[in-house]
């Protein structure tokens, strides 16, 4: 906690006994020392961030001179990177059709089953919820070797559809556990209300508890786009020719064991914070909400 | 039957609603789980599994070799488990200790009234926003041996350059730094909003009764914590024990065993090299069983994580 210096308040009846003090008042050396702290903290957070943008704007050469940049900066690196064949923009567009199509996967086979854990109890109820657990644990290592063997028996290696169906064994658990969570925060009220009116269980869940739960379902989704966005491992292993590469793969290109085109590698990162940081905030203010919700019970 | 038909009538339709994940569950998890495990004990790796090479079928000639992989591994014969293990077990402990110490002390500065607070919190939200990949490769730039910004600055103090990806000690505190930098965001946003549950009246009645500052913390804002961090620790410790893309991508394929947690070294074990599946799979499985035994054994001691909705 930070230093909370007493400070009489002349309001108060005399005579003020000193641990009166209005909250949220501090002394001035208090304030100096919080605003200092805080600053000092965000540069710290903010720092690496504005230097990628900076050293994008810097040449081939510029990123072991970093003091050149400010003499002569350049935009080549963006226009390179995005003109760059089998490069940025196909990434990108990798990376948002698998991600969607992971996300809409998930989301759409987890409601019903988050519907139904959160509102009957059925045999199975508990082993289910065990399964969800475990699975968000389940560690990479495990997996990543027999599905790269069934997929190369399926010949869907280097394909989407055998990333986004990877990508189902952590989204599709996952989602079932937000969305009980969410609809737990759902009055129950709300479906008998439902049941009352004559409408069949899945009736009930689609026309009533969808609606209401809609940013449940859309935080859901929000955590699942992020998840498969920025997932490297099972990625850098399936996926294997240059245009078939999501940014997180792709960006590894750029800086090997044999070249470093940092140039190429900060523009594209900013272009992809931008872009990802945007969103973000937009909906930032939910996102811990829905994961504790879903955390819950 | 009758038994068998009530049940039915009384819950096919939870069934049919969770059927769909059960089947997903089964077809891409359990199955492939299995089949995991099955590796595990035998002695597949990339020249004797089963593969096609253009119009040709190569079958399998791998051999079942019972529990060796896992003799092999737990005796100590193998040589590397025990110090990733240790390695990994004091990387989570650091990495959740310093994301959950940090997290709480930015989170109750943030709940301080203060001016530019709005403006504080959205700068220190800053790494949870870039993608983690993202962060990572900037993390590189800026630790770069030679040109990196900060062995400059420490040349411009007078100290010597850090070979902070290259030399094994060093890795380890570069990827602790790097996972703290980009962990402690979400710790803050979660206790931050843990915080601002905790009715304004708990703080007045202590202060009534005389309580210090300090009391204040250790008796009202702890204990009202309680659910949250539970849920927030239990995560984090998932989370990182499982890191993958930070250690990977930061000090990755060059990096020797000794800078590896257990998860990306049974991912170099099945991808570099000869491609050793089986023994990747043996890690997998062990590091699954320990999760598991964490989790019980953390379920137990604090009764279900977060019981009520923290926020």
């Amino acid at each position: 906690m930070t230093v909370t210096l007493t400070r009489s308040t002349p309001a108060v009846t005399s005579p003020p006994p000193a641990r009166v003090r209005r909250r949220g008042e501090r002394s001035r050396l208090a304030s100096i020392a919080y605003h200092a702290t805080m600053i000092t903290v965000s540069a710290v957070a903010v720092f690496p961030v504005l230097w990628v943008v900076y050293m994008s704007f810097g040449d081939a050469d510029a990123w072991a001179n970093p003091a050149e940049i400010l003499r002569s900066p350049v935009t080549s690196n963006y226009g390179a990177v995005l003109r760059q064949h089998d490069g940025f923009l196909t990434w990108l567009g990798n990376s948002l059709v698998v991600a969607i199509c992971t996300t809409l996967l998930g989301v759409l086979i987890a409601a019903t089953a988050g519907y139904a854990l959160s509102r009957m109890r059925f045999p199975g109820h508990r082993p289910l919820m065990w399964t969800f657990l475990v699975t968000q644990m389940f560690p990479v290592a495990i997996l990543i070797v027999p599905l790269y063997n069934i997929l190369s028996t399926l010949h869907l290696l280097n394909t989407y559809a055998g990333l986004v169906l990877t990508y189902c064994t952590i989204s599709v658990p996952f989602c079932a556990w937000m969305l009980k969570g969410y609809f737990d925060t759902i009055p129950v009220e709300i479906d008998e209300a439902g049941r009352i009116d004559g409408c069949s269980p899945f009736g009930t869940f689609w026309k009533l508890v969808v609606p209401l739960a809609r940013p449940g379902l859309a935080v859901t989704a929000f955590y699942t786009f992020l998840t498969a966005w920025g997932e490297v491992a099972y990625a850098t292993q399936f996926m294997t020719t240059p245009d078939r590469y999501t940014l997180a793969v792709g960006l590894q290109t750029y800086v090997g064991q044999f070249k470093a085109e940092w140039g190429a590698m900060t523009a594209a990162s900013v272009m992809i914070s931008a872009f990802a940081a945007a969103v973000f905030f937009g909906v930032q203010r939910h996102l811990v909400s829905g994961l504790t919700a879903g955390a819950a019970k | 039957m009758t038994l068998l038909r009530r049940v039915l009538d009384r819950h096919w339709y939870a069934w049919a609603m969770v059927a769909p994940v059960v089947l997903v569950l089964a077809l891409l998890v359990l199955y492939p789980l299995a089949r995991g495990l099955w590796f595990s004990l035998t002695d597949a790796n990339e020249s004797n599994i089963g593969r096609t090479i253009g119009p040709n079928h190569i079958p399998s000639t791998y051999q079942f070799v019972g529990l060796d992989n896992y003799w092999h591994v737990l005796s100590g014969a193998e040589g590397h488990f025990y110090p990733v293990l240790a390695w990994t077990v004091v990387w989570t402990l650091i990495c959740v200790a310093l994301h959950y110490g940090i997290g709480l002390a930015l989170a109750l500065l943030l709940n301080q009234r203060a001016r530019f607070r709005t403006g504080y919190r959205i700068m220190l939200i800053l790494p949870w926003a870039v993608p983690p990949f993202v962060s990572v490769f900037a993390w590189r730039l800026l630790l770069n041996g030679q040109a990196g910004i900060v062995n400059k600055a420490l040349g411009g103090l007078g100290l010597p350059a850090v070979a902070w990806l290259s030399d094994p000690t060093w890795q380890k505190v570069s990827v602790i730094g790097v996972n703290t930098w980009i962990g402690v965001p979400f710790m803050m946003v979660a206790l931050l909003g843990g915080l601002q549950s905790i009715p304004a009246e708990l703080y007045e009645a202590a202060e009534m009764d005389g309580a210090s500052a300090w009391h204040r913390f250790r008796f009202v804002t702890v204990p009202s914590l309680r659910p949250i961090s539970n849920t927030v620790i239990l995560l984090g410790c998932i989370w990182t024990f499982n890191q993958f893309a930070i250690i990977f991508l930061l000090v990755g394929q060059a990096a020797g065993a000794s800078s590896q947690i257990l998860v990306t070294y049974a991912y170099q074990l099945a991808f570099s090299g000869v491609r050793d599946y089986s023994g990747s799979a043996t890690y997998g499985a062990l590091i699954l069983s320990l999760l598991l035994v964490f989790a019980v054994v953390y379920r137990r001691r604090l009764g279900s994580p977060a019981r009520e909705n923290p926020t």
